[in-house]
């Protein structure tokens, strides 16, 4: 299921962040491509640097969604915060459009943060002394647009979050799941392109939570941003994300889609997070199609995203098997057997 | 039978030992061996002397500079006088009401309206306006160099480490001492009171505003960025206005110093201030008008007081941005109009302008009179209860019941017997608590003892710095250690030593009671909602007051003396005590009060066994708050005739020598700062040990 445009929007080479005395000891320069990366995690342990974030390397693609999950303080705001420059990556390049965002200066930072990166954070970040729509306003503010522009923007987005009516309450009289809606308001306000979300739900009861998620989801299919997504709940992670890169102690241990990750795990921590979730959720036809069987005799097709969940009851009527097709082309077929043999080796029965 | 002794850890119970002999032996070698009495003079150093020839030479080579920085402050100083002056006193009023009204509604107003009449009825009105004058030029000044200095030190580490210890000093050096070098340098006039007042009143708001800047959270700070602040977008859009909460707390404070302090400063004289009043005539005993003088102090304390804390009161700061431009400019104008219509009618009515002197009320004399019948006619009941305190309980401290004890206190003399008996009471005490409770008791008892019956200032200094330095060591570690065996030797080598026993014992005294009448009163403060409603507007009016006024009505009925400031030190420092046992024993979580009482706790069970222990560290830091009170009371009570350094600073004031001034006003502070470091350490560690930290 990779995206359908392959243009790569942010690409992170190399990237390492060390805690510690004299982290700068140990890299040459700017260049995070060391020959033996197990080796000198060893070396910061043992001269008791902290590697938050170990040669982290991934691309995230236009329009994509990208979730980085792992345990707390496997990283993942470490790596988000490189990426948006928040803290000094200790070597390595953030590419930002081609352009290395380790290496332009500050100016250019602040322009590029005004224009193309929105952040939301886990605890709102909001200014308590701004009501909504200032808070909404600010990062126009900061950029010099003029009341009456800014405020006029601010309602649109306002509007976008359903928050209608709010405008003038401050931040403290309004709920967590409100919090947040501002939050996301006052990130969309100066339409980024690349957008920032870490553990946005994640101080959220779990029924707003999931309202989020909806109201996310119903927001990208709007506008199309290029997203970096944090979050430590698998489940949160396989509804929202096209791509997902699992952390460990600062290192990516996998990157791959929800259904690579339950399928074929690289590890058992891997293999720990996704073990209860539900195989027949995520597998899709297109994944475990026997292209060898020719499709003698059956008619019915299915969608190549359509899930096991969704064509196990198809077997009722269609004993023989369906044909797999995607965008029009048939790409080959799944019987009962194929099924059954894909959870049997994730080794689930749900 | 053989005694089963309790398993404890006892390492650190050995150096007590180790020092209590020590003591015993310099108390038994004190009249053979006259060093350790007191340091031969030989070897003090004449640390005053030399400040004194350094200072002579700073003077005329850098004067002009102070001069002319005094001639600078001098306009503004002279024109909010004259302004005030001017100003005819219902426009003035009208003013401050509005004020008042802005700040925290109509029932400040209305107290405020009042409490400013009563200054032009009793003709006091010209001193506090002057008063008022040098406040209002002071607290921009103060504010604006803490603004600047908390940013300094926020941004670097390296400038916060040199501001820090500054502050500590600014704080806990007495007032009086560093009015001496200002007062050289700046010569004298109502200036001086300005940088005095400038000067004490900028620490609070330099800490308030740094912990301000320090509380932003992080996330707060990001989305700033993110939102692609630049850094002064940064600094001025979200770290000013998020630590704003901080800031006004920390305004609120520095008014209240800077008012103190100018009214300190009266003590140099030099300006018609209301201080003056008070002062002068507490010298010439006319206790009717000091007291008179003395509440025009103490509601200007309380209006300053209120009204800045209106300010601070966000929730209102907030209701008020909800009214359109007009509505919130409303106060304004109608102040504006109110002080233009009472200008012009000042013109027709003089009246208005000046109080006319006929109509002026002032019953000091009816209070001189009442005051004498009231000391007449219960003489004996007074003089009972300063006697009764001074032998039994200040006179043990001070110098023991080896030299207190005799015919004419006590009512018989000490015999051997009873030393005797005294010692084997103090024993068997010692030892039923090392086997019941733990060493640490045992100790305090055998020290507690050996203080009470040779007395504090009786005590060798070679003990004396053993046993602080030793508690420093056990509580803080080396640094707390080394801090206060120097802070002592510097005391000891400066030959201000038996002045600073002569502090430490009255400050002990002190807060003795503090404890254990602040302590009782907070415990029923947290459990009676009455009584913490009772207590919190007297607790409230009693920290704003200027250190002075608390001395009057002690000073009416109790004449000059170490009672006299033996009271006004409580009075003042028993405030802290209270208000940390109250919120210590308030604040116990919630899950273990319960807990402890699904076990079956009595109330009483409740109270000693569960709330105290975990409201110690609390309580504790109210104690700490209660020393530091107790020794900036004890320096202004040198005017009521206190003995010790408050009393070298105040001679130091009068004779113009800076020397002697800041090496007392420096034994004062480091008095205090090792009490704090101590008492501070000991808090940490035992937060720490509960898991409250
Ligand atoms: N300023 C710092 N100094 C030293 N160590 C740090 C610092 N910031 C983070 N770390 C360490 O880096 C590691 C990664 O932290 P990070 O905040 O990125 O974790 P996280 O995955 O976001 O965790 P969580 O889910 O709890 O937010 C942790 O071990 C943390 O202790
Ligand atoms: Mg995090």
């Amino acid at each position: 299921m990779e995206p359908a445009n392959n243009n790569i929007k942010i690409s992170c080479r190399n990237v390492w962040k060390v805690y510690g005395e004299n982290p700068g000891q140990f890299f040459t320069g700017q260049n995070g491509d060391v020959r033996d990366s197990e080796d000198l995690r060893q070396k910061l342990k043992d001269s008791g640097h902290i590697g938050a974030a170990c040669n982290v390397s991934f691309d995230v693609h236009q329009g994509e969604i990208f979730i980085i999950m792992g345990l707390s303080g496997s990283g993942k705001s470490t790596m988000v915060r490189c990426l948006s420059r928040l803290i000094e990556p200790t070597a390595g390049e953030v590419l930002l459009d081609g352009v290395d965002l380790l290496k332009i200066s500050d100016a250019d930072l602040i322009e590029f943060r005004r224009h193309k990166m929105g952040m939301v954070f886990q605890n709102f970040g909001l200014l308590p002394h701004l009501t909504v729509l200032e808070n909404i306003c600010f990062p126009l503010k900061v950029q010099g647009i003029d009341l009456l522009k800014r405020e006029a923007r601010a309602r649109e987005v306002i509007n976008l979050v359903g928050l209608e009516g709010r405008e003038d309450s401050f931040p403290r009289q309004l709920s967590g799941g409100q919090q947040q809606r501002v939050g996301i308001a006052r990130s969309l306000a100066v339409e980024p392109e690349v957008w920032f979300l870490d553990e946005p739900f994640s101080a959220l009861d779990p029924l707003i939570r999931r309202q989020m998620q909806d109201e996310f989801l119903r927001l990208q299919k709007m506008l199309h941003k290029t997203i970096v997504f944090i979050t430590h709940d698998f489940l949160e992670a396989l509804r929202l994300a096209d791509r997902i890169a699992i952390m460990k102690d600062g290192v990516v241990v996998q990157i791959g889609t929800p259904a690579q990750l339950v399928l074929s795990p690289t590890d058992a921590y891997v293999a720990e997070f996704t073990k209860d979730v539900p195989r027949v959720r995520i597998i899709t036809a297109g994944e475990i199609i026997d292209s060898n069987k020719n499709s003698d005799g059956i008619s019915f097709r299915v969608e190549a995203a359509a899930t096991l969940e969704k064509i196990m009851p198809l077997f009722n009527d269609h004993p023989e098997g369906l044909i797999v097709e995607r965008d029009g082309v048939d790409i080959g077929v799944v019987t009962p057997q194929v099924v059954v043999n894909a959870l049997a080796t994730a080794g689930d029965a749900s | 039978m053989l005694i089963q002794l309790p398993r404890r850890n006892t390492s650190d119970m050995w150096p007590w030992l180790g020092v209590i002999l020590v003591s015993a032996v310099c108390l038994l070698l004190r009249d053979k061996v006259a060093w350790l009495n007191q340091l031969p003079s030989d070897l003090v150093i004449p640390v005053a002397d030399w400040i004194n020839i350094y200072m002579d030479w700073f003077i005329d080579t850098f004067k002009w500079i102070f001069r002319s920085i005094n001639w600078l402050l001098s306009w503004p100083m002279n024109g909010a006088q004259a302004l005030l002056q001017w100003l005819p006193w219902p426009a003035t009023i009208a003013a401050f009401c509005v004020v008042a009204y802005i700040s925290s509604g109509w029932r400040l107003s209305i107290f405020t309206g009042l409490a400013l009449l009563y200054m032009v009825i009793t003709g006091y009105w010209s001193p506090s306006m002057n008063t008022l004058g040098i406040v209002f030029v002071s607290i921009p000044l103060a504010v604006g160099a803490g603004f600047v200095l908390a940013v300094v030190s926020y941004k670097s580490e390296r400038a916060n480490r040199i501001v820090q210890p500054i502050l500590d000093l600014m704080q806990t050096v007495p007032t009086f001492a560093y009015l001496i070098p200002i007062l050289l340098l700046f010569g004298f006039g109502p200036v001086v009171g300005v940088v005095a007042s400038s000067i004490y009143a900028c620490p609070p708001m330099v800490r308030n505003m740094i912990l301000g800047l320090q509380k932003v959270p992080a996330d707060v700070l990001e989305s700033g960025v993110m939102s692609g602040s630049t850094k002064r977008q940064l600094f001025w859009w979200v770290q000013v206005p998020s630590a704003m909460p901080n800031i006004m707390v920390g305004v609120n404070q520095t008014t209240m110093c800077a008012l103190s302090m100018v009214i300190i400063a009266a003590i140099i004289g030099g300006s018609a201030d209301i201080g003056w009043e008070v002062l002068s005539t507490m010298r010439k005993a006319q206790f009717g008008q000091s007291l008179l003088a003395g509440i025009v102090i103490a509601l200007i304390a309380m209006i300053l007081d209120r009204i800045s804390r209106g300010f601070t009161d966000r929730t209102r700061a907030i209701e008020r941005r909800h009214l359109s431009r007009i509505e919130r400019s409303k106060p304004l104008i109608t102040a504006l109009g109110l002080m233009l219509a009472f200008i012009l009618l000042s013109i027709f009515v003089p009246a208005l302008r000046i109080y006319p002197e006929t109509l002026i009320f002032y019953p000091a004399d009816v209070i001189n009179e009442g005051l004498r019948y009231v000391t007449a006619n219960y003489a004996f009941f007074m003089n009972t209860l300063k006697n009764t305190v001074l032998f039994y309980y200040l006179l043990p401290i001070k110098i023991g019941f080896a030299n207190v004890i005799s015919p004419f206190s006590w009512g018989f003399s000490l015999t051997s017997a009873m030393v005797w008996g005294y010692a084997v009471v103090i024993f068997v005490c010692a030892c039923w608590l090392y086997l019941k409770r733990s060493w640490q008791s045992s100790i305090a008892v055998v020290v507690t003892g050996g203080l009470l019956y040779f007395g504090l200032t009786a005590i060798p200094w070679l003990p004396f710095i053993l046993i602080v330095t030793l508690l420093a060591w056990q509580t803080g570690g080396l640094r707390v250690a080394t801090l206060a065996f120097t802070g002592l030797l510097f005391m000891l080598f400066t030959g201000i030593w038996s002045q600073a026993m002569l502090s430490v014992y009255l400050c002990l005294a002190a807060v003795m009671v503090c404890l254990l009448v602040g302590g009782s009163l907070g415990i029923w403060a947290s459990r009676s909602q009455w009584a913490s409603n009772f207590l919190r507007p007297i607790n409230d009016t009693l920290q704003s007051m200027p250190l002075f006024v608390i001395l009057i009505p002690f000073l009416m009925f109790f004449q000059i003396g170490e009672f006299t400031s033996f009271l006004a030190i409580i009075a003042y420092a028993i405030v802290p005590m209270i208000r940390y046992t109250e919120h210590g024993l308030r604040h116990v979580p919630e899950e273990t009060v319960e807990a402890a009482r699904s076990m079956g706790c009595s109330p009483r069970q409740m109270l000693w066994e569960v709330k105290m222990p975990l409201a110690l560290p609390e309580i504790m830091l109210g104690l700490n708050q209660t020393v530091l009170f107790a020794l900036a009371m004890l320096v202004i009570t040198a005017l009521v005739g206190s003995k010790g350094l408050g009393q070298s600073v105040y001679i130091a004031l009068s004779s113009a020598d800076t020397g002697l001034g800041l090496v007392a006003g420096l034994g004062m502070a480091l008095i205090a700062i090792i009490a704090d470091r101590i008492i501070q350490s000991w808090c940490a560690k035992r937060k720490d040990a509960l898991g409250l930290a």
